[in-house]
């Protein structure tokens, strides 16, 4: 096309266009319409020579040697800009605002069709909003299970075997199990516990046997090492509990749990009182509350397991408890068995709290996995229903296209205007579906009476997701509209 | 008074302050259009020669119209004229600017500051108050935002229908459409006005009040261009361009 025009020799009717000392003719206003903002910063065309012949390197946008140096910077310069023929006030162009009214227009201007367009994307992104909400939720209900006390607490038991008679032992805790298992890294306090026949013995506080009392039921009675009340989290309300002195020597001492201690009517051990058990008395000095194990022990008359092996013949030891520091439970279940029966750690059962979080991750792992997935589908749907609507629309609007562009409208114009309107119709999906997800969030928490836990940034992030779902269905579409031809477009009535 | 230095007072085009490329161009010596050996030719076997060696001059403040029968090339000019198709050959100078191969970008802005357009069936968004139409036109053509609304109204005063501000199009009758139209079309001071059988889709009665309109804005300094097959509507105008097969001549 230059070329041809290049050259054809200069047409008769053509004007000097030499005023105002510009010297530039119809060839070199070629350069000048199209290179305005480079020339209104260099002034009169200086790439234009005097005999006003366009150098081709300037036709052609091509720097030349020797040309001055910023000739063909401000040429690349335009390139980039979306430069135009002078005008005034280029910056009340069509701006941001004008685009962004013009756009709320072309939305709102059919509000059916607006409602069955977010449709889609408000269900993808509800329920993309609710899948993530349940998920933290139910994960938030499972890490309820998984409370400080399971995940610190051992139990240490001999291994069992079902024979005929029923279930008995196979292996044997050995009486210094506090001992073993406190060697042990990890564990924070340890205790064994085990039940203490005491035959046909009563026992009372006073040592009146009143024939006209009816038969109670005496309190059970327990053997435990030092150590256990701290390994069960146990709190002494009076006095104390005993140590391995009592232990050693078998004294002949006792603690009560609060509610034996209630039941034996002994609430205060500084003056000394004692219990009987069978024809021994028994001083008591300490009661205790609280534990977060073995809750018989409240019930229970608590002996030293020396005193219990020397007065009642105890014989094994039923339990060892042990406090573990969290995460401790893995190394233990494996150093547990061979500390305290190295010959035979397979008749010793470790009961170990399960790695929480692992089960916790794995949960929400699946969850979410499927969710997502569903949640992915709809906003695809979503999202092609966007495209759909807008395509229609575009076609639809060509006579308002074409009388955009011929009332000067550029394409990117018409193009952005467009994906403007799709991405408000997106972002609107987008803020309904969350809010809608954060409502079923809510309502499926307050029916399962779950405390509904829902990241803030979730939501926010898939409000914003529908914008980003209108900006890539809008983009064909706009494409669409921005390469419509004002002549076609308005050759098409309306 | 003149309605059309409401207008003028800040004309979009360009600014003295944005180059040599201005306004400054004395009026009497450049064209507002010129066609210089234009030739537009559709592809096709055997193909179409719509415009043939063209060559146009119309001076500033001219009211000019181009009858022609259809097929005759009538709107292939009006689309050339109105920056909404590219010449095949030769070049079309608006206002001195070669606008043939210039980008389009530059012509979309061209369109926008110095063409207004007149179509025969009036082009109007029927969702948007007759205001909003008008408003429109300044969107695309660098009217400073605090002087459109300004613009819009005295535009619409301008041809009569400042009673109409809030009515949808689609409720005025078809001269009303058109005179919303013209206001939309000089709205942002355009150097020149192209009308496409602006009477076409109009009753005599209505036809008689958009050419009056015509004529005031004739009077006012606006340079028309108006594309008819209809003899009456040319024979309005100050100079009458016949065109048949591509080729124009003057009509004495």
């Amino acid at each position: 096309m230059r070329g041809i025009r290049r050259s054809r020799p200069e047409p008769a009717p053509a004007p000097a266009r030499d005023d105002a000392g510009q010297g530039w003719s119809p060839q070199g206003s070629v350069a000048v319409a199209t290179d305005p903002e480079a020339e209104a910063v260099t002034g009169p065309v200086d790439a234009v020579h005097d005999d006003g012949q366009v150098p081709a390197e300037v036709a052609s946008g091509r720097p030349r040697r020797g040309l001055r140096l910023r000739r063909p910077r401000l040429s690349l310069r335009r390139r980039k800009t979306p430069s135009i023929v002078p005008r005034g006030s280029v910056r009340d162009r069509f701006g941001i605002r004008d685009l962004v009214a013009e756009a709320a227009h072309g939305v709102g201007a059919r509000p059916g069709r607006l409602v069955l367009t977010i449709i889609g994307t408000v269900l993808g992104v509800g329920s993309l909003v609710v899948t993530v909400g349940l998920a933290q939720t139910a994960a938030g209900q499972i890490a309820r299970q998984f409370d400080a006390v399971a995940a610190t607490q051992v139990v240490v038991e001999p291994a069992t075997s079902r024979t005929s008679q029923g279930e008995r032992a196979t292996g044997r805790i050995p009486w210094d199990v506090e001992d073993r298992l406190n060697r042990i890294a990890g564990v924070e306090a340890a205790g064994a516990v085990a039940p203490v026949s005491i035959g046909e013995a009563t026992i009372t506080a006073v040592p009146v046997n009143d024939p006209s009392a009816p038969d109670v039921t005496p309190p059970k009675v327990l053997a435990t090492s030092p150590g256990m009340l701290e390994a069960v989290g146990g709190r002494v309300v009076t006095g104390r509990y005993f140590d391995s002195g009592h232990d050693q020597r078998a004294d002949r001492i006792v603690v009560l749990g609060a509610r034996a201690a209630t039941r034996l009517g002994v609430n205060r051990v500084d003056r000394q009182p004692s219990i009987f058990i069978g024809e021994h008395s028994y001083t008591v000095i300490g009661i205790i509350d609280d534990v977060n194990r073995r809750s018989d022990m409240l019930d229970s008359v608590i002996l030293p397991i020396g005193t219990a092996r020397a007065d009642f013949d105890l014989s094994s030891i039923e339990q060892a408890h042990a406090k573990i520091a969290v995460g401790a439970g893995p190394v233990l279940a494996d150093q547990a068995p061979l500390a305290l029966e190295p010959n035979n750690p397979d008749t010793i059962e470790v009961q170990v709290p399960p790695a929480a979080s692992g089960v916790r991750q794995n949960v929400q792992a699946d969850i979410n996995a499927i969710f997502l997935a569903l949640g992915g589908v709809a906003l695809l749907v979503g999202g092609l229903g966007i495209a759909n609507i807008t395509l229609l629309s575009v076609r639809e609007r060509v006579g308002e296209i074409g009388l955009r562009r011929a009332l000067g409208a550029s394409k990117r114009n018409i193009g952005a205007q467009f994906l403007v309107e799709s991405v408000v119709i997106g972002l609107l999906g987008g803020l309904i579906g969350s809010a809608l997800g954060v409502f079923a969030v809510v309502a499926v928490s307050l029916a399962k009476e779950w405390t509904p836990i829902l990241d803030t940034w979730i939501v926010i992030g898939a409000a914003l997701l529908g914008g980003v779902i209108g900006l890539g269905a809008g983009t064909y579409p706009a494409l669409k509209a921005a390469g419509i031809e004002p002549i076609t477009a308005l050759r098409g009535g309306t | 008074m003149s309605a059309l230095d409401v207008f003028d007072q800040s004309a979009p085009g360009p600014s003295p302050a944005a180059g040599p490329v201005t306004e400054q161009i004395p009026a009497a010596s450049v064209p507002v259009i010129e066609l210089a050996e234009l030739t537009r030719t559709f592809p096709g076997t055997p193909p179409v020669h719509a415009l043939r060696d063209v060559d146009l001059r119309v001076e500033r403040g001219e009211y000019v119209s181009i009858v022609g029968p259809s097929g005759s090339g009538k709107s292939t000019l009006l689309h050339i004229l109105g920056l909404l198709d590219r010449p095949t050959s030769g070049d079309y100078y608006l206002d001195g600017v070669a606008t043939g191969t210039a980008p389009e970008q530059d012509r979309s802005a061209l369109r926008g500051g110095r063409i207004g357009f007149v179509f025969q069936s009036f082009h109007l968004l029927p969702h948007r108050t007759v205001m909003d139409n008008v408003l429109l036109a300044t969107l695309y053509s660098g009217v400073p935002r605090t002087e459109r609304k300004d613009r819009a109204l005295a535009a619409l005063n301008r041809v009569g229908l400042s009673h109409r501000l809030d009515f949808m199009p689609t409720v005025l009758s078809g001269g009303e459409r058109q005179r919303v139209a013209v206001a939309r079309a000089v709205v942002a001071s355009p150097h020149v006005l192209l009308a496409d059988e602006p009477t076409g889709n109009l009753d005599s009665a209505n036809s008689a009040g958009v050419l009056d309109l015509f004529d005031e804005l004739h009077a006012d300094g606006l340079t028309l261009v108006v594309i008819t097959h209809d003899d009456a509507v040319s024979a309005r105008a100050q100079r009458r361009i016949q065109i048949s097969d591509g080729i124009l001549t003057e009509v004495a």
